[in-house]
C-alpha cells in the first residue's frame, strides 16, 4: 500500500463534488459571498439536478483517483423539477450497497441536502467530508489498477512461457 | 423503567423529609431507585465560583459512576436537589461543548479509573414523575384528592433554567399539572420561577429575608395555603425565616412549605410519618381532619 | 468567420480574471494562465484584470477573429452571474456562443481559501476540467418561446395593488387575487402612517378603487391559487373562488342586510378587529372593503347550521344579491408573469408568556392599538381598555419577537417607526403618561429621524432597556391594580419597576404561515427566515430563481410602505420588460432520444414529473417532447441503454470534466500527488 508514502508527501484528499444548480451549487457560491472559509479539497460539477447523476458518474471518479465523491442536492419536497432529487436518493442507496461490496469506506461517498439558503452548511459538509476522508487515507484506485493489471500481465507472459506442458 | 438515584448531601441532612418521600412515593409507585455506587458531593453552586475544573471534576465522577452502573442495568440519573440537577447538568453541557473541559475532566477521572463517555442523562423527580410515569398513572393511584389545598408552587431558579430541559424558564407548568392532577387547586402567580436568595439567607441575610418576603406574601395574597417546591434550599429559605420576615418587616406570614413529593405521598395515601410530614416548621392546612395530626405511633 | 461544426479539432481561447483583488489576491492568475496555456488544444491563455468589462470581452471577441478560435474558456466568477454575459461575447465573436465554458474561482475558490497555494492548484484542477469539457461541447441553437402578456399579481395589500396599478396603466391585463374577502391588506387596519401620519385609509382608498375600477384589472377577491403549472411566458393558474353566498354583480354594498340580521349583535370575533370586536354572520369586513360586497360565515350564520332560519336577510335585499346556494367556483387563466405579493403576518405574542399577552387584559398588540385608535375601529377611536379603564400610563415594549434568540433574530426594520407613532397617537388621544422601552431606535427613513426628535419635544419617556416581564406583582401600594414592566435602565444602570395602565407589545414582521406551501406551488424558494428568496440581495431583490415569477413587498423581507411599494414598481418594471420583450430564451438543455440506440424498455416514461416522454408506438421507441422538457436530466441518468442524452450536459462532457478534474500532469502545482 503506497498510504504512508504519499501520506508523507503531503497528500490531500481529493473530492470530486456533485451540486445541483438551483439548490446547493446556489448554496456554494453563497458560501462564498459570505467568504465562508473552508477546505480546499472539494472541486465542484455542476449539473441541473441531483437526479443528473448517473451512477457511473461516482464510479468513474473514484476510478480516476478521486478520494471522495460528494453529492449535493435540494431537500425532499423541495426539488426545482419536483422530484429529481427522489430519484437520486434512490440511487445513491443502491450505489452506497455496490461501494460496501467492493470495499469502498461508507466516508467517501456521501449525498447531502442543501437548499440555497444554506451557505454555511456547504462549509460545514465539506470540512466534515474531508476531515473523515483524511483520516482513512487515500483511496488510490489508479495505482492499485495499474498494479492488478501489471500482475495480470505478469501472469499471462507465465502461461504463454509454458509451452510444452500444454497437455499436462 | 428503573432509575438511578443521586441523593445529594443535602437529601442526607436539611433535606431529609425530601429523600423520604421520594423513596416512599417511588416505592408506592413500585418505580425501582438503585441509589448511585460511592457518589460524592456534587459542588453545588460554591465550589464552581472557585475552580471551575476541579468543580466539574468533582461532579463528572459521579456521571462517570452512573454511566458505569448504567451498563449494568440502570437507568437515566435522578438528582432531586435541583442544585446538584443544575451542577450535575451543567457538567454535562460543558464537558459536550468545551474542548479545554472535557480535556482536564477527562484526563482526571482516568487518574481516578474512571472513563466518561457522555451518556448519562441528568433527570429531576418532577420530569419523571410527570412526563415519564405520567399524570395517568398517578391519578389512578389517587387515594385522598387534595381538595382544599390551594397551592402555589415554587419551582426556583435552578430546575427550569438555563437549560429549559422539561419546562419553560420563566413560566413553568411541570409540577402545577401535578398538582391538578391530584385534585389540588394550582394557583397561577409570578413568582413561581424567582429566586428565594439561594444561600444568600446565610451570607446576606437581608437580601434573602426581602426575597423570601415578596414570595410569601405574594402567595399569601393570591389565597395559597400551601407553597410547593422541587428543591431543599428553596424548601429551608421559604420555611425558616418566616418568624424573621414578620419581626423584621412587621408582617404576619404563617405558610406552609413542603416538598411536591411530600404533597404527592399524601395524595398516593402514604401515612404522614413516612413522608416526613412531622419535620415541617409550618403545620399543614387544616382542610381535612385526615392530614392534620401526625399519629403518634406511626 | 470561422465556422466550427463540432468536428474540427478544439481551438481553445482561455482567460483567467483577476476580479481585481478578488480573485488574483489570493490565486495566483499568471501561474494558472501559464499552466492553462500548456494543456492540450489551448492555442492562447490570457489573464486580465476584468473578464466581464467591455475591453475583457473584447480579447475574446479579436481572439476568436484572429487566432481562428473555435471554444473559449473563462475562469472567473460564478457561472450563474456571467455566463450568459461570456456567452454573448462568444456569439459576438462569431462563434456558437455554446462553445463556451466558465470556471468558478471567485465564488468556489478564492473567496473560500485563506491558502493561496492551495487556491492555486483547485483553480488549475477547475480549469483543466474546463477545457476537456469543452473540447468535447457542441453547437445549440436557444429556443425562443413567446410571452403571454397576461399578468397574475397574488396578493392586494399596498404592494399588490401598486404592481397592478402599473402594470394596468401600461396596457397589460392583470388579474389580481386577494385571499381576503377585500384588498388592502394590513395597510387598511392601520390608523396613521409615520412619518407624515398620513391617515392610512385616506391614501389606501382611492387606489384601492381605482384597481376596482380599471378596466385592465380583474379583482379576484376571497379566491386562492391552488395550483400552477408551466414556464416563463406560459404559466397556467388554477383560482379557487371561495363563496361569498352574496353576488358581486348584485350587492351594492348597502349594508341593510347586515341591520336585519336575525342576530341583534355580533357574536364572532371581528377578524379585521383583531378580535376586538364582534361581527354579525352576514358582515362586510370594513365600510370601505373593496370590492364593497358583503359575505356570509358558513360557520355561524343560522341557515346553514339548521336550515330554518327566518332569513330577514333576504327580505331585506331589494337587489335580490343574496345566493345561499352560491357554490365554488374553479378558474384557470393563462399569463406569462406572475408577481407573489403576499405580505406577512405579526409575529404570535403568546410565544413571549412573560409579557403577558393573552393573560393579563389590557396587554395588546401593535395591530390590536391600530383599530383602537382608530375612529372606525371597535371604540370608535376611544382609549377604552378591555376592562373598561381609559390608561393614565401607557407602557410600548419594542422588539417583541425581533432580534432575539428565542424567537426571531432579525430586525423587524418598522416596529420603531410604529411604536414612536403609536406613542404619538396614545398621547394625543388621552394625555397619558407613555414610555417606550427600546433596545436601540432604528428611524432610518426618510424624515425617519426628525420625527424622532418632534417626539422628544412631545415629553414622551424613552427608557433604554429590555424588558424582563410584565407583572401583576406589586411590591407597593401604588402598583395595585396595574401592570409592572420590570426593565434595566441601561443608561443608569438601574432596575426599574414602571407601572403602567396599558402595555403595546411591538410585535415583529413574519412570513405568512403557509409561505412554504404556497413557495412550493410556484417552485420558488424561501431564504432561512422563510421569507420569499430574492435572487440577488442587492442587485436583484425582486427577482426569483424562477424565471417569470417575481416577488415584492413583505413576503421578501419586513419593510415599510415606502419600500413595499417601490419594490412592488419593481416588480412591475421586471414583469413589463419580460413582457415586452415579447419572447424569452430558454436554455438548450433539453434531452433527447437518439432513436436507434433507444431498446423501447419504457423505463423513462414514468420518470418525467412534467410527462414529456411519451412512447411512439409504432417504432416502439421513447419521444421527448421538447417544449415540455425542462431539462433536469434524470431520464438521462435512468436510460439503462445510454441512449437518451441531455444537450450541454452530455455524458461524454461530464465525464471529460470529472478526467480532467483529477488527472494531474503538472507534479509542481499538485503537491506530489502521482
Amino acid at each position: 500500500m503506497t498510504t504512508t508514502a504519499e501520506q508523507k508527501n503531503g497528500w490531500e484528499p481529493r473530492i470530486v463534488a456533485f451540486f445541483c444548480n438551483w439548490c446547493t451549487y446556489t448554496a456554494a457560491d453563497l458560501a462564498g459571498v459570505s467568504r465562508l472559509r473552508h477546505a480546499p479539497n472539494a472541486r465542484i460539477i455542476r449539473v441541473m439536478c441531483s437526479g443528473r447523476l448517473d451512477p457511473q458518474f461516482v464510479l468513474d471518479a473514484f476510478a480516476r483517483g478521486a478520494d471522495g465523491v460528494l453529492v449535493g442536492g435540494c431537500h425532499p419536497g423541495d426539488c426545482h423539477y419536483m422530484e429529481g432529487n427522489y430519484k437520486a436518493l434512490r440511487r445513491v442507496r443502491l450505489l452506497e450497497r455496490m461501494l460496501d461490496a467492493m470495499g469502498i469506506h461508507r466516508d467517501r461517498f456521501r449525498l447531502e441536502w442543501i437548499s440555497a439558503a444554506e451557505g454555511e452548511k456547504v462549509k460545514t459538509t465539506i470540512n466534515d467530508m474531508v476531515a473523515r476522508v483524511r483520516a482513512l487515507g487515500p483511496l488510490g484506485l489508479p495505482g492499485r489498477f495499474a498494479d492488478w493489471d501489471r500482475e495480470m500481465e505478469e501472469l499471462a507472459h507465465a502461461v504463454a512461457a509454458h509451452t510444452e506442458d500444454v497437455h499436462a | 423503567m428503573s432509575y438511578l438515584y443521586f441523593p445529594g448531601c443535602s437529601l442526607r441532612s436539611t433535606g431529609r423529609a425530601y429523600e423520604e418521600s421520594i423513596l416512599a412515593v417511588f416505592r408506592k409507585l413500585q418505580i425501582p431507585l438503585t441509589e448511585l455506587e460511592d457518589w460524592n458531593c456534587c459542588g453545588a453552586t460554591a465550589y464552581v465560583s472557585i475552580d471551575e475544573n476541579r468543580a466539574f471534576t468533582l461532579a463528572a465522577r459521579n456521571l462517570a459512576i452512573a454511566e458505569r452502573m448504567k451498563t449494568n442495568g440502570g437507568g437515566d440519573l435522578m438528582a432531586p436537589c435541583s442544585a446538584c440537577y443544575l451542577v450535575l447538568e451543567k457538567t454535562q453541557h460543558y464537558m459536550e461543548t468545551d474542548d479545554g473541559v472535557k480535556q482536564e475532566v477527562t484526563a482526571a477521572l482516568r487518574r481516578g479509573g474512571l472513563d466518561y463517555r457522555g451518556t448519562t442523562k441528568v433527570r429531576h423527580p418532577l420530569d419523571i414523575l410527570v412526563n415519564d410515569i405520567g399524570l395517568d398513572r398517578i391519578s389512578k393511584a389517587v387515594v385522598h384528592p387534595m381538595k382544599g389545598m390551594n397551592v402555589c408552587c415554587y419551582y426556583g431558579c435552578q430546575v427550569v433554567r438555563p437549560f429549559e430541559t422539561f419546562d419553560h424558564a420563566a413560566y413553568p407548568v411541570t409540577m402545577d399539572r401535578l398538582v391538578t392532577a391530584l385534585g389540588g387547586k394550582s394557583i397561577d402567580w409570578p413568582m413561581k420561577a424567582r429566586c428565594c436568595g439561594g444561600s444568600l439567607t446565610g451570607t446576606i441575610q437581608e437580601a434573602g429575608l426581602r426575597l423570601n418576603r415578596a414570595l410569601l406574601k405574594e402567595a399569601t395574597a393570591r389565597g395559597a395555603n400551601i407553597i410547593l417546591t422541587c428543591c431543599p434550599l428553596c424548601q429551608h429559605n421559604l420555611e425558616c425565616y418566616q418568624k424573621r420576615i414578620n419581626r423584621r418587616f412587621g408582617e404576619s406570614l404563617q405558610m406552609p412549605i413542603a416538598y411536591f413529593t411530600q404533597f404527592l405521598g399524601l395524595a398516593l395515601g402514604i401515612p404522614p410519618r413516612e413522608l416526613g410530614i412531622q419535620r415541617l416548621f409550618v403545620p399543614l392546612p387544616e382542610t381535612d381532619g385526615k392530614r392534620k395530626e401526625v399519629p403518634a405511633h406511626a | 468567420m470561422p465556422e466550427s461544426n463540432g468536428h474540427d479539432a478544439p481551438r481553445i481561447g482561455f482567460y483567467v480574471c483577476h476580479c481585481g483583488h478578488n480573485i488574483a489576491g489570493i490565486v495566483d492568475v499568471a501561474a494558472v494562465a501559464k499552466f492553462a496555456g500548456a494543456l492540450p488544444n489551448v492555442v492562447v491563455a490570457r489573464d486580465y484584470k476584468y473578464m466581464c468589462s467591455d475591453p475583457g470581452q473584447e480579447l475574446i471577441t479579436t481572439d476568436i477573429r484572429e487566432l481562428k478560435l473555435n471554444r473559449i474558456v473563462v475562469a472567473s466568477c460564478s457561472p450563474l452571474l456571467h455566463e450568459h454575459t461570456f456567452r454573448v461575447a462568444t456569439e459576438k465573436g462569431g462563434l456558437n456562443p455554446f462553445y463556451f465554458q466558465m470556471v468558478n474561482i471567485r465564488e468556489n475558490v478564492s473567496w473560500v481559501s485563506d491558502d493561496g497555494k492551495a487556491a492555486t492548484v483547485k483553480a488549475c484542477d477547475l480549469v483543466r476540467a474546463a477545457v476537456r469539457r469543452v473540447a468535447v461541447h457542441h453547437p445549440l441553437e436557444t429556443k425562443r418561446v413567446r410571452i403571454h402578456p397576461d399578468v397574475l399579481i397574488v396578493g392586494g395589500g399596498i404592494s399588490g395593488i401598486h404592481a397592478a396599478l402599473t402594470l394596468a396603466n401600461a396596457g397589460k391585463k392583470v388579474t389580481l387575487v386577494e385571499r381576503e374577502p377585500t384588498i388592502g391588506g394590513h395597510m387598511a387596519m392601520f390608523d396613521k402612517t409615520f412619518p407624515t401620519l398620513d391617515c392610512a385609509a385616506c391614501i389606501l382608498t382611492p387606489k384601492m378603487s381605482a384597481v376596482k375600477n380599471h378596466p385592465n384589472i380583474t379583482l379576484w377577491s376571497y379566491s386562492e391559487v391552488t395550483e400552477v403549472s408551466g414556464y416563463v411566458g406560459n404559466y397556467t393558474v388554477k383560482v379557487k373562488r371561495k363563496p361569498r353566498y352574496v353576488s358581486e354583480e348584485l350587492c351594492v354594498g348597502c349594508m341593510e342586510c347586515i341591520d336585519a340580521c336575525v342576530y341583534k349583535e355580533g357574536k364572532t370575533p371581528d377578524e379585521f378587529n383583531q378580535g376586538l370586536s364582534k361581527r354579525k354572520p352576514v358582515y362586510i369586513p370594513f365600510p370601505q372593503a373593496t370590492p364593497q360586497v358583503v359575505l356570509i360565515d358558513p360557520e355561524t350564520c343560522i341557515e346553514f347550521k339548521s336550515g330554518r332560519c327566518k332569513k330577514t336577510c333576504v327580505e331585506k335585499c331589494d337587489r335580490d344579491a343574496i345566493d345561499f346556494k352560491q357554490k365554488e367556483e374553479i378558474r384557470e387563466i393563462r399569463v406569462g408573469a406572475i408577481i407573489l405579493a403576499t405580505g406577512f403576518k405579526t409575529f404570535d405574542a403568546k410565544r413571549i408568556p412573560y409579557y403577558g399577552y393573552g393573560k393579563f387584559p389590557n396587554v395588546y398588540t401593535s395591530i390590536e392599538v391600530e383599530r383602537l385608535v382608530n375612529a372606525s375601529g371597535p371604540t370608535s377611536g376611544e382609549l377604552i381598555l378591555r376592562d373598561g379603564r381609559r390608561p393614565k400610563t401607557v407602557g410600548i415594549i419594542h422588539c417583541v419577537g425581533s432580534r432575539d434568540k428565542n424567537t426571531n433574530r432579525w430586525c423587524s426594520r418598522t416596529c420603531c417607526m410604529y411604536s414612536l407613532k403609536l406613542a404619538h397617537l396614545l398621547k394625543e388621544h388621552s394625555h397619558a403618561e407613555v414610555y417606550n422601552f427600546y433596545i436601540d431606535i432604528r428611524a432610518a427613513g426618510k424624515a425617519y429621524e426628525e420625527f424622532y426628535d418632534k417626539l422628544l419635544e412631545e415629553n414622551i419617556h424613552f427608557i433604554r432597556g429590555r424588558v424582563a416581564e410584565v407583572t401583576d406583582w406589586c411590591a407597593r401600594p401604588e402598583e395595585k391594580d396595574k401592570l409592572i414592566i420590570r426593565v434595566e435602565d441601561t443608561m443608569i444602570g438601574v432596575v426599574r419597576r414602571v407601572p403602567v395602565d396599558m402595555v403595546v407589545l411591538a410585535v415583529g414582521m413574519e412570513p405568512k404561515e403557509d409561505a412554504q406551501d404556497v413557495r412550493r406551488m410556484f417552485n420558488i424558494s424561501c431564504s432561512t427566515e422563510g421569507f420569499f428568496l430574492e435572487r440577488h440581495p442587492k442587485l436583484a431583490p425582486v427577482d426569483t430563481f424562477t424565471d417569470g415569477i417575481y416577488i415584492a413587498g413583505a413576503c421578501q423581507g419586513p419593510k415599510d410602505i415606502p419600500d413595499s411599494v417601490a419594490q412592488a414598481g419593481a416588480a412591475a418594471a421586471q414583469a413589463l420588460s419580460l413582457i415586452d420583450a415579447g419572447e424569452v430564451e430558454l436554455e438548450p438543455n433539453t434531452a433527447y432520444v437518439v432513436e436507434e440506440d433507444c431498446s423501447g424498455c419504457k423505463s423513462c416514461l414514468a420518470i418525467c414529473p412534467y410527462t414529456a416522454i411519451s412512447r411512439d408506438e409504432a417504432k416502439q421507441k421513447a419521444v421527448i417532447n421538447e417544449a415540455l422538457c425542462k431539462g433536469c436530466g434524470t431520464c438521462v441518468a435512468t436510460c439503462p441503454s445510454g441512449a437518451i442524452r441531455q444537450h450541454l450536459f452530455e455524458d461524454e462532457q461530464i465525464f471529460s470534466e470529472i478526467q480532467g478534474l483529477l488527472e494531474a500532469d503538472e507534479p509542481i502545482l499538485t503537491g506530489g500527488q502521482a
